[in-house]
């Protein structure tokens, strides 16, 4: 019994840091609408200052006054990011501020490694907190229950800021509704600033509380980020308090579920996530999301099918392309052959971005699920290639079938955090049941056919598989089916009232997607010879999000141009420098900045620069009020 | 025979707080209804519930005899409702006739179809409803270009397509001009007139509801208080009660004029 | 839009021109997590600089310079694929080396034999890669999780403790790891029971909870096989708590430079551990690679450099034992090979393709501050190996 209450106390010990950088998370998104990728790099960043400022400043006033100004200095930077970099791109698309965010997460990755270098830096114990006491008989550090307090006494001060305060009641009204505020005549940018600041303030400080408990080290970042977005929607987008219970609920589960089933850290908190939002479909204690700012971003220029010229172009390029094997060298092909499965995958989520509206931070899922798919059939049936590319990517359907209807009864970022969970989950299968998928150690040996074991020969396969799928994907699109899904999209009210069924459409969109994930899945393990758990994990998600928000989420075929961009700059930057992800992230913030629609719809601007009616900014009053309705 | 539109006994409360208490009334075919009241009077609950938008707590909303409980919106559509929205609700990224055509594209059951380009399918079709309001010139625009009032009319065309006996208007004039309110509503009623069409309305602008309704009914604090032709209803004594102060009774007429 | 693919390939067909082969070198591809494992893999490099520079020094390869094209995976496996295709297609390298993380080595391993390319693994532990998944094209250096795991089941067995509780990262290093020490400490002292295990997923690691669940099965020993960030705070949580008191912890790794050096004042009294005491081998092969170690890099060596070093020696004696580049004549130099390695002298085993490299093991202890290994004995690595006629039956048939 005392150590149960000793394991509950631990688990609350956790809890509190988790829930420090939750709530800044929470609070940014709340006002901002920003899925702030960053936010990971700056609880990083927050560890790395309070090291060097701990390390020179000793004695307890230097080293809490470390801590503090650690979490400030920090802030700055973090408000000099949204200054600089967000405020120019509030307009954009949703979840095009997660590119540039995702941009500056690459930098600072980098960056902490060139100017703290490589190693791990253990800092001090904190000054008055560096004992345990005993409770129950047994032990608990002091610093423990120093942080078990520190939770609630955060979440005090910043009920009384949100409270007690004009500027804490107006962030809560621009909660609710961001153009009222506006109209009452308060200066939206520095709201905006003022609450990106003390979020980034709150995960820096949870950063810089860490130095006491262990090294500060360049992948910080990564093991906090996806956990407090999962806490955050857990407790509900924009809700403090529901971070705070959605951090405790985490932290006990994870403290009690290893008690008896130690593998269990894994996925505590995506299983967590899976079944409150399946059950509650806002989090704990979020609100139903009031009007989705233009989800996939709408567009005044509809969409046209190639005219006959246009196709002519198309081909002609295809059939340049398919000519490269008679002038590049192995090497390129391979690549080749890498990007155009990409440009597949990169497609399949496109569609369902663009024309369903639904963007998941899952679709590696599939992806890995048809890569799985046709591995089984290689190593466990001797299927040949030919007959695990067709029925390889089934695994990846059936996945979409199985998640995609649960997930398509959400919407918005809670959708995106489904399939995000339901990813982890897949990765977590393949992750762990050894003796069927091998592991982290992954399945071999899964090399193409002879005809396709030359580069040439795969290149050709590859560019086949992507010109049909794409092709298939541009016909969805414009055929009724895509119709439907794109007025299922622009306007769920008016789609309902003319009779269509946005969760059966969505799940038909989202199968598609995922059968599409699946084959380039299928595809690229036999370019690899190998199928890893990492095929299914959130960086492959994160790179198929990134092609297609750089390809330009309100363009037919962004994707494309945007999956060749991006692999072919990472692949040769991989090659070229150790800095790679500094330069990568680099160029996606120029490119975030430059081409606020994508690259695609920059170009399609500059092709339809007749006079524009309106304001051009965005759609008219009319097409967004409808969403609001 | 069973009338078009037949409520009974409606109810719907939240938080208790009776939004609508007890409504019960019928639309016959070619009729030309307004629902009017003030704000807060349940006017907004009352429509959404006879199209499957929110269940009601009680009561029933029969379509011709059907009984509508549990159907969702796009089911009593199916049952030969059409109906525009107090915002306009239109699919911005599409042009004008797209709107129409898919509306036409899910009323003849091809949605679920894959292959074929959508923008070829229903056009003639599409073509005679953007006709049928005027919309024609405006064919090829981005639905997301209009002004306010040729949404309202796209509304129009789209609530058409699937060639309803009951129509369904959500302040169909909010935010128009005034002249533009009065041609959208004399189009209404010709269409209406002309088709056989049942249409149920709710409306502020007294004019608007004068001039076109062939009836009025009066909602208060969610129960229906009068019925009857609008000269009727002008002259009823406990209508001229809520109404007192705000002017909205007299004859409409003497305004005109000047709105123009 | 296509065209832009072939613009991009065109680049890259560019770049390709300028890395042509130039008379008189020999070109070596390796690749490795150099961006998502710097602690290691920088003294790694180091370790790599030094070895390139003393082998061309002495005239290189029978005259030819030898040239390391070093690649970074990001710790994936499929870039580490891009990235030996690379190598292997473009910059016509006559073999390849190098990888960190089991998964990448045997993803490597796997490419070699298809692409029939010699493949020496410089670290990754796993026993898959020359056992149950070993092929003829890949040989690796480093000691591997058995032959560690054997040696501190040696040590464990010494130890009146019979209740032993483990706790490793949840992945196929530690999941092995641990199986080979249950295994071998079972073998040699039947009445020890495992009462307890913990499988913190890596680099996430809830130390507070995971220590009292260990504490609360009362175990009299514990093995670990947590290392970097978790490791820290586990001995910070363990420390506070009170949890390794008397209790004996034997710890896998934690006495390598990289692991050992951050705990500082932190430093368990005690742990039974593999690593490197640099500072105290007092062996002359080792005293020359300090010292020119030091004198080149102004800095001190991790084990990393050790196996950078090594990697770099063993891929030269190859190439001078033979005159034959192509795959087969590396792969009939590779056996047996001898190699000279600042731990002594290793034979890269023709049975299994496993050299012989030993380790140090020792107990931990502080020194001014630093985390050091003290009483530590230098265990030769064929002695902690199955026969070779044993290994080979663990390999598949091919």
């Amino acid at each position: 019994m005392e150590f149960l209450l000793v394991q509950a106390l631990s688990g609350l010990a956790s809890a509190a840091s988790l829930f420090l950088v939750a709530s800044g998370l929470s609070i940014i998104f709340g006002v901002t609408r920003i899925v702030n990728f960053a936010h990971g790099a700056f609880y990083m960043l927050g560890a790395y200052v309070a090291y060097t400022l701990t390390t020179r400043f000793a004695g307890p006033l230097g080293f809490w006054g470390a801590i503090v100004a650690a979490a400030i200095i920090v802030a700055i930077l973090g408000a000099l990011m949204e200054m600089v970099l967000l405020r120019r791109i509030y307009q954009a698309p949703e979840l095009f501020q997660l590119l540039a965010t995702f941009g500056v997460t690459l930098m600072v990755q980098d960056l902490v490694v060139v100017i703290w270098g490589p190693e791990d830096l253990l800092g001090p114990r904190a000054p008055g907190f560096t004992g345990a006491i005993s409770l129950f008989g047994r032990m608990v550090p002091t610093y423990d229950l120093f942080m078990m307090t520190l939770g609630p006494v955060v979440l005090g001060i910043l009920w009384l800021l949100f409270h007690k305060t004009r500027w804490g009641v107006l962030v809560r009204a621009a909660t609710q509704d961001r153009e009222m505020v506006a109209a009452l005549g308060v200066n939206q940018k520095w709201l905006f600033t003022g609450v990106f600041a003390l979020g980034v303030f709150l995960a820096a400080l949870g950063g810089a509380l860490q130095i006491p408990r262990t090294t500060v080290t360049h992948a910080m970042d990564l093991s906090i980020i996806v956990e407090v977005f999962v806490v955050v929607v857990i407790g509900g987008l924009g809700s403090v308090f529901g971070a705070f219970v959605a951090a405790i609920i985490v932290a006990e589960l994870n403290a009690f579920g290893i008690l008896i089933l130690p593998q269990i850290s894994l996925i505590t908190v995506f299983l967590v996530m899976a079944v409150v939002l399946v059950v509650r479909p806002w989090g704990l204690f979020g609100k139903p999301e009031s009007a989705p700012r233009a989800a996939a971003g709408l567009t005044i220029r509809p969409w046209r099918p190639f005219t006959q010229m246009e196709r002519a172009g198309v081909a002609l390029v295809v059939v340049a392309v398919a000519a490269l094997p008679f002038f590049l060298g192995n090497y390129a092909l391979t690549v080749g052959a890498e990007i155009l499965i990409y440009v597949l995958f990169a497609a399949s989520l496109h569609f369902m971005m663009t024309v369903g509206g639904l963007a998941s931070f899952g679709h590696a899922a599939y992806f890995g699920l048809g890569a799985y798919g046709a591995a089984f059939l290689v190593k466990y049936m001797g299927a040949p290639m030919e007959a695990a590319l067709i029925v390889g990517p089934l695994l990846g359907l059936a996945g979409a079938v199985l998640f995609g209807w649960f997930c398509v009864r959400l919407s918005g970022v809670y959708f995106a955090m489904l399939t995000l969970a339901f990813a982890q989950i897949a990765w977590s299968i393949a992750f762990q049941w050894v003796d069927v998928t091998g592991g982290d150690n992954g399945l071999l040996g899964i090399w193409p056919a002879s005809w396709a074991s030359r580069p040439a020969g795969f290149f050709w396969l590859a560019l086949g598989i992507a010109v049909v799928g794409v092709a298939v994907l541009r016909m969805l699109v414009f055929s009724p089916f895509g119709y439907g899904l794109r007025a299922v999209r622009d306007s769920a009210l008016r789609s309902e009232a003319i009779g269509l069924n946005r969760q059966r459409m969505q799940w038909a969109a989202f199968i598609v997607a995922g059968t599409f994930a699946g084959l380039a899945g299928a595809l690229f393990a036999f370019l690899k010879g190998s199928v890893f758990p990492d095929y299914m994990a959130i960086p492959t998600s994160v790179d198929g999000l990134v092609m297609v928000l750089l390809g330009g989420v309100e363009t037919v075929s962004g994707a494309v141009v945007g999956a060749v961009l991006y692999k072919a700059l990472a692949i040769w930057l991989m090659s070229q420098t150790d800095l790679s992800k500094l330069v990568l992230g680099g160029v996606i913030v120029v490119i975030v900045l430059a081409f606020p629609k994508g690259v695609v719809g920059f170009i399609e601007d500059l092709r339809h620069r007749w006079p524009r009616k309106g304001n051009g900014a965005g759609a008219p009053v009319g097409a967004t009020k409808a969403e609001a309705a | 025979m069973s009338p078009l539109l037949e409520v009974k006994d409606l109810m719907k409360s939240y938080g208790g707080v009776h939004a609508v208490r007890g409504v019960s009334f019928t639309v016959e075919a070619g009729q030309m209804l307004a629902l009017i009241g003030p704000n807060g009077a349940g006017k907004s609950t009352c429509f959404n519930m006879l199209n499957g938008q929110i269940p009601p707590d009680a009561g029933t909303v029969r379509i011709e005899g059907k009984d509508i409980k549990g159907l969702p919106p796009r089911a009593v559509w199916r049952l030969g409702v059409g109906r525009t929205f107090q915002i306009t609700a239109t699919f911005a990224s599409m042009t004008v006739r797209e709107n129409v055509q898919v509306a036409l594209i899910s009323f003849h059951g091809l949605i679920s179809r894959v292959f074929g380009f959508a923008g070829a399918a229903c056009r003639e079709e599409a073509d005679a409803l953007l006709a049928l309001v005027g919309l024609t010139t405006q064919a090829e625009r981005p639905c997301g270009e209009l002004a306010y009032g040729d949404l309202k009319r796209l509304e129009l065309a789209v609530a058409l397509a699937n060639q309803p006996r009951l129509l369904l208007m959500d302040e169909p004039t909010a935010g128009m001009a005034p002249r533009e309110r009065v041609e959208l509503m004399r189009l209404t009623a010709e269409i209406a007139r002309a088709k056989g069409i049942g249409v149920l309305f709710t409306e502020h602008d007294m004019d608007v509801v004068f001039e076109h309704a062939d009836e009025v009914m009066v909602l208060n604090r969610g129960q229906l208080i009068a019925r009857g032709t609008p000269a009727e209803v002008r002259r009823d004594p406990q209508v001229r009660a809520i109404y007192l102060g705000e002017g909205l009774l007299y004859d409409a007429r003497h305004r005109e004029g000047t709105a123009a | 839009m296509k065209k832009l693919v072939a613009a991009s390939l065109a680049a890259l067909l560019l770049a390709a021109g300028g890395a042509r082969a130039q008379q008189g070198e020999i070109k070596v591809g390796e690749i490795n997590s150099y961006s998502a494992l710097p602690a290691f893999l920088d003294p790694y490099r180091k370790g790599m600089d030094l070895a390139l520079k003393e082998v061309n020094d002495a005239g290189g390869i029978k005259g030819k310079k030898l040239v390391i094209i070093s690649k970074d995976d990001g710790g994936k496996p499929a870039d580490a694929l891009t990235a030996a295709n690379e190598l292997v297609s473009r910059d016509g390298v006559v073999m390849i080396a190098g990888g960190f993380l089991s998964n990448v080595g045997l993803a490597l391993a796997d490419f070699a034999k298809q692409k029939q390319v010699m493949y020496l693994a410089a670290e990754p532990l796993t026993d898959a890669l020359v056992w149950s998944k070993g092929n003829d094209y890949t040989f690796r250096l480093r000691t591997s999780n058995y032959m560690q795991a054997a040696m501190l089941a040696e040590e464990a067995a010494k130890l009146p403790a019979k209740r032993w509780a483990t706790i490793a990262p949840n992945y196929e290093f530690g999941q092995s790891f641990v199986a080979v020490f249950k295994e071998l400490l079972k073998k040699r002292k039947p009445d020890v029971e495992f009462v307890a295990e913990q499988w913190p997923p890596l680099n996430k690691i809830d130390a507070g909870p995971v220590l009292q669940a260990i504490d609360a099965a009362n175990p009299e020993a514990i093995l670990n096989a947590t290392f970097a960030g978790d490791l820290v705070k586990l001995v910070r949580e363990g420390n506070t708590r009170g949890i390794f008191k008397n209790r004996v912890v034997v710890s896998y790794l934690t006495g390598e430079p990289e692991y050992l050096d951050p705990l500082k004042t932190e430093t368990p009294e005690g742990w039974i551990v593999t690593g490197y005491p640099w500072y105290g081998i007092k062996t002359a092969e080792h005293q020359a690679f300090l010292d020119a170690y030091q004198q080149l890099h102004k800095d001190y060596p991790r084990l990393g450099s050790i196996v950078g070093y090594s990697t770099v020696k063993s891929i030269a004696a190859a190439l001078k034992a033979t005159d034959d580049y192509s795959t087969a004549g590396l792969l009939k130099a590779m056996k047996n090979l001898k190699v000279s390695t600042p731990f002594g002298d290793v034979v890269y085993r023709a049975a299994d393709h496993q050299s012989t490299m030993g380790a140090y093991i020792g107990t931990t202890s502080q020194k001014d501050g630093q985390g050091i290994m003290v009483n530590f004995q230098f265990k030769p690595g064929a002695d902690y190996l199955p026969s070779e006629a044993e290994a080979a039956k663990l390999r598949p048939a091919n």
